[in-house]
Parts: C-alpha cells; structure tokens; sequence
C-alpha cells in the first residue's frame, strides 16, 4: 500500500453529515483523494453508523447495520476509510464485539447471508480507518509532504480530534499505535503549519447532547473555540463533522452561553490538507462555514501564491 | 536503578499560596507504581508531600490522581510506563500543559533530560493539600443521591434471595466499582455542569436497576430520566471507560440506563432524550442514512405531521435552535427548505433500503437486552461475550 508512486483504492465510507449539513467535507474529500491519488470506491448502499444513538437504542440493531457495512466494504477487496470520527469510534465498538465471539459474528451474518454478504474477520488484514489514520499510517506523511504546494506557513491551528477518535483506547488500537492522539499535530506540521496547543484539543465538542442538554452542550463547545483564541489560534481542524457541527455551525450560539465573542474558523481535515496542495478556500466549500473563514485566507494569502503544479 | 524525575502540582492551605509545581528526583524499578515514587518522594525529600493512600494494590481505591493528564491510580500505573507516555507527548510536540489554577505550566521539555512525569490532583473536585481531594461535594454526594441500596419487594426472604446466576453477570461489572473517583476526575460533562450526577453515581444506579432483587426499577428509572442533570447529561465522551481502573465502563452503564428508560419503560423524559432515540432509530430504518433536519424535527415534535406535542423543554430548544436553522439555510449549509421537509432526503438505492428494514426486523424481535459484555479477547472465543441471546 506504500510505494510511493502507487494508486491506493479504499472502499470509502463517507458518513451522513458529510452529505447533509456539512456537504463541503464530502466534497473536499474528492477533490483531496484525487490529488494525492486516492481511489475512492464510494458505499453508496451503506448504511448510518448509528453514532452510538442506535446501539444506545439495541446493540445488536447496531452491530447488524455496521456488519453490512463492513461487507460491502470487504466485498470491493479493499480496506474501508471513513472520514468522520464518530464513524470510527461507533463502527469500531461494533467490530470489536463482532470479533471477539465466532457465535455471535455467525448469528449476525445469518441474516447478511440473504443480501448476499458476509462479515470475515480480518480477511486479509481488511482494517476500517479515518481518513487521519490513513494518511499517516498507509500513504504516508513523507509522501504527503512532497505533494505538498502551498505550506501552511504561518497558519496557527488547534487540533480537535473527537471523542471516538481517542477513546477509548483499547477499542481503537492504540496499544500497537500509541501515537494516534499526536496525529493531528504530525500532520499540521507536515503540511507547514504550527501547533497551536490548547485546552480542549481532546475533550468532547458537546455534540451529543444538543438537543438534550443546550447549556451543557455549547459551553462545551464555546469553551473549546475560547482556549484556542486565548492561545492564539488561527483555525481549528477536526476529522469530526459532528463536532464541525457544534465547533462551527453552533459557534454564535456556543458564544453567547460562554458570554465571549468567538469567531474562530473551523476547519474539515481534507480542507487542510487542500488548501496546502494548493486548493482555493472557495473550492473546498469554505464558504459553506458558519463562523468566519477569512482570517485564513488573509494569513495564507501572507503567505504568498501556491506553486505552479508540478504533474 | 533507574532515575525519574516526578513533577507534582503542591498545594498548601495553610501557607495562603497558590498551587504551584514542584519537582522530585526519584530512583526505582520500572516496574513498580507512580505511587511509589510519590512515597518514595516523601520519605527521602519532603515529609510534608500529602498523598493519600492504604492498600497500594488498586482494591482500597484510594491514590486516585491524574497522572500526565489522564485520571488513573497512581499505585496501578508503573513508572515506566508514566514515563514512556510523558515522552511520547513531549516528542510529538503536542504536550498540554496541565491547568489548575493560574499557575505557571510545569518545566521541563524535550532535549531537557528525562520527560517530568506530570502528577496532579483528581479534577472535578476541590483540593485539600496536595494531591488529596475532597470526594464530598461531587462524589459521596451524588453516590448517596441514586439510593445505592437495594429496595427489595415485601418482606426480607426467611433465608437467603435465590435469584438465577445468569441474571446476576449483568450487574457484575458495576459491582467492581471500588469508589477510587478517577472516573468523576476524568468526567468532561461534569467539567462545565458540576450538578451532573456522573459516571460513579450512575453506575452505581444501574447495579441496582439491573439487579433482579430489587423492586423499585421504573421509579429508579424515572427519577434519573428526568433529572436534567441526569442520564441524559452524559456527553458520550469515553473519558470514564478509559480512566476506571477496574473496568466499570460507566458510560456504557449510563447507555443501558437508558435503553432501560427509554425502551422497557417508555419514560418519556422532559429532556427530550427518548425522542431523541427514538426519532434516530426510525429514520435510519425509514432512510438508510441521517436526515438531520428531521432528526431535529422529529426530536422535539414527534409524529409533527399528525399531532404537534412537544414537551415544554422541546419547544425551548426549538426556539433555541431556530437561529441556527436560519443560518444554515443562508450559508447553503441546508442546502435549501426542501432540506427541512420531511420525506425530501433520499433513501438509499436499489432495494438496499428494504435490507436495512430486513435487519432491523431481526434485531428487534429480541425484545430483552442482550447482555453483550466483552469479558475476553479474540481467540478466548467462549469466555469472549456473555450472551443472553434467548
């Protein structure tokens, strides 16, 4: 999967906010995967994760629904990516509890086998990996960075990873990858921006809990957005839309619970890695944001014009 | 021997100081604790280091403290693997500073020797000295709010309860809990609505609500459901499962409490939480795939097209959420009204919808919870997951 000059192809799962309130993650991810020569074989028959509402609702409702999932993806004979945190984290808890019992994966396939699939564990080493994990453990950041024609010099970004991108930790195999919660910051730096570094870039953006408990939900949020200009952030990015959802789209409310003007730019991952492979910010959808993106347009601007493509 | 050197947030009352951070040169195996330094520390330094401590073999639960960020017990976490995590974060050039009070961040950074490893006191809970909490106010407080006793029906049995083994695994995990409150430290919810009742507390419900003895179920159910501090406060953040050192998972308790609300018992919350799940699960049986326009609809105003009830609280959030929907639509965000026109959202292709309905028909026809706790790793296939398929 690594030489430098092959074509990877992944079974992509693209999620449901990516097609919904958030569209420009799904659209920058195209324009992305194409540029760093990335076949995305799209699940179009997929199914939502869940988000852990499901499995809230009837684990095993939620198990079944991500083995199809996961068997369409087999089905393609490569590996599944996905590019939304809470993806990962509900899908891997799911696949967790498949693989550790043969009797139970045999009653889940029971009914897969009447659509024509099946879920095999580890067949052929098959893994399901956010966008992130791809980047830095399969395609590789030396190779990333050779693509790499406007560095991001100058842009001070926060890193905000996502609950079910972290934890928990045995679940998302950070026994053997221990490094997977520094991610975020390895690949700001490859991509020449700085590391801004701040309080809330592994706590939880709030979301879950929207339309449960508001107060609690944008406090969490409007604290988050608050530490990071506090530390003089430019932009945050998160490989999480649903915490884009709060981070962004919910930024003026989250800034009138915490009492603070906010104001603080939101970032997608593939937007990130675009707009240092020379994207505009207008063709990554960055119009589409709530909350203000023009502080990094002027800082890359600074910066100066991206260097003529080199094919 | 092998050399450490321990950073350690201090605080005295009595000296009218702030906390400030102090540091210790410690020297011991790797492979005993973090508490051992601290003792360690304390004997060879500096008497007056406060720590609180008994069995040093995580069953009293007392040495609860955060330990490079991360809320565990300092005599289950040895110092060389304390250390080998500090340097991971200071080589990735991602280290947070830990923040209490207005303090400066503790010294010491890659290239400087030896990484510090970072100790603290528990969060969430005021500190008496050092790394000594006080558990009152956000602890035995709220573990004593849930009733954590059993509530039997009628009279106590002439001799002992029988009840079947089976249907005591379910509350086993939660029996483990030893009151070590690294689980509240940890707790992100609790961090900015210091009135959630918390992982601990809600654990400690769940081991009587999943207890086939006790008598009082739905009432258990009912108070925590509509608590707005309750089980639906819990931001499904992860931090409790990972902090526990015994394997608790008190979110997933928290989860359970809720299908047991919501699904056996209807409980149809103020806080808007069973709609919530319930508007969830049947838009992904109707569409495949998250409509969220109807998600925030049907949340707050169930079955809108027929009858419009919602619950007082609903219709606050609605309006809450209202300025939210304006600018969605301005940004293209919500690509247009059609978005929050239920039935616009396309269901997925080609019959796939039809086997999405065919899964949901297989798993629903267990109307009991199964009890799919993971014991083992692969390869122990039989002690894997305690099944309580019917």
């Amino acid at each position: 999967m690594s030489n430098a000059n092959d074509k990877m192809t992944v079974a992509y799962w693209p999620g449901c906010v990516s097609r919904g309130f958030t569209p420009e993650l799904h659209g920058s991810m195209a324009l992305v995967a194409e540029r760093l020569g990335i076949e995305l074989v799209e699940l179009d028959r997929a199914n939502c994760c869940g988000a852990g509402v499901i499995a809230e609702h009837n684990q095993e409702l939620a198990d079944t629904l991500n083995a199809r999932t996961f068997a369409l993806a087999q089905k393609t004979g490569h590996g599944m990516m996905n590019i939304c945190s809470t993806c990962q984290g509900a899908q891997s808890e799911c696949q967790q509890r498949l693989d550790a019992d043969s009797g139970y994966r045999a009653h889940i396939n029971e009914v897969l086998a009447g659509q024509g699939l099946e879920y095999v564990k580890d067949k052929d080493g098959w893994e399901n990996k956010n966008f992130l994990w791809l980047l830095v453990e399969d395609y590789g950041l030396e190779r990333l960075a050779e693509q790499v024609k406007r560095p991001l010099a100058g842009l001070r970004v926060g890193p905000f990873y996502g609950c079910y991108i972290l934890r928990p930790k045995h679940r998302l195999g950070y026994e053997e990858r221990p490094e997977r919660d520094l991610y975020i910051e390895m690949l700001i730096e490859t991509l020449g921006g700085e590391v801004v570094e701040y309080d809330g870039a592994r706590k939880c953006c709030g979301f879950p809990v929207i339309t449960m408990n508001r107060e609690t939900s944008l406090k969490q949020a409007g604290t988050h957005i608050g530490d990071a200009l506090d530390q003089g952030a430019d932009c945050l990015v998160t490989p999480c839309p649903l915490c884009h959802l709060n981070l962004d789209m919910q930024q003026p409310e989250a800034a009138k619970v915490v009492n603070r003007d906010l104001g603080l730019a939101v970032l997608h991952l593939p937007q990130l890695v675009g707009l240092a492979l020379g994207f505009e910010p207008k063709e990554l959808g960055m119009g589409k944001h709530i909350a203000p993106t023009r502080w990094v347009e002027e800082r890359l601007a600074d910066a100066g014009e991206p260097a003529p493509a080199s094919a | 021997m092998p050399e450490y050197t321990l950073q350690i947030r201090r605080y005295q009352p009595e000296s009218n100081e702030g906390p400030y951070w102090d540091s210790f040169d410690v020297e011991l195996d790797e492979s005993l604790s973090v508490l051992d330094g601290i003792l360690q520390a304390r004997d060879r330094e500096d008497g007056s280091l406060s720590v609180r401590c008994s069995c040093r073999a995580a069953i009293c639960g007392s040495c609860g403290v955060k330990i490079n960020g991360s809320s565990t017990l300092a005599c289950k976490t040895q110092i060389g693997e304390a250390h080998a995590a500090a340097n991971r974060r200071n080589g990735g050039g991602a280290e947070q500073p830990p923040r209490g009070a207005d303090e400066e961040p503790p010294p010491g950074s890659a290239g400087h020797g030896p990484n510090p490893i970072v100790i603290e006191p528990m969060g969430n809970m005021p500190v008496i000295k050092d790394l000594v909490t006080d558990m009152e106010s956000t602890h035995w407080e709220k573990i004593r709010r849930v009733t954590p006793w059993l509530i039997p029906a009628g009279d106590a049995p002439e001799r002992e309860y029988i009840v079947d083994p089976e249907s005591m695994v379910d509350v086993t995990q939660e029996i483990a809990c030893i009151q070590c409150g690294a689980c509240v430290s940890s707790c992100l919810s609790m961090e900015v609505d210091p009135g959630f009742i918390g992982p601990a507390a809600l654990a400690k419900a769940y081991r009587f609500v999943g207890d086939p003895r006790d008598a009082e179920t739905e009432a258990r159910l009912y108070d925590l459901a509509q608590d707005p501090h309750g089980i639906y406060d819990c931001t499904h953040c992860f931090s409790c499962i990972d902090a526990c050192p015994k394997g608790v998972a008190p979110m997933d308790q928290i989860m359970r409490l809720r299908r047991r609300a919501a699904d056996d018992y209807g409980i149809d919350d103020v806080n808007n939480g069973r709609r919530h799940e319930h508007a969830f699960t049947k838009i992904i049986e109707k569409k495949g795939t998250l409509d969220e326009s109807l998600l925030l609809q049907e949340s707050f105003a169930e079955g809108i097209k027929g009858k419009l009830i919602p619950k007082p609280a609903a219709i606050k959030s609605l309006i809450g959420s209202v300025p939210t929907a304006i600018r969605g639509i301005r940004t293209g965000k919500m690509r247009s009204l059609r978005k929050l026109i239920p039935g616009v959202h396309e269901k997925l292709p080609d019959g796939a919808q039809d086997e999405v309905r065919q899964i949901y028909e297989h798993a629903e026809q267990h109307s009991v919870e199964l009890n799919l706790y993971i014991k083992g790793e692969e390869g122990d296939e039989e002690a894997a997951i305690e099944e309580g398929l019917e």
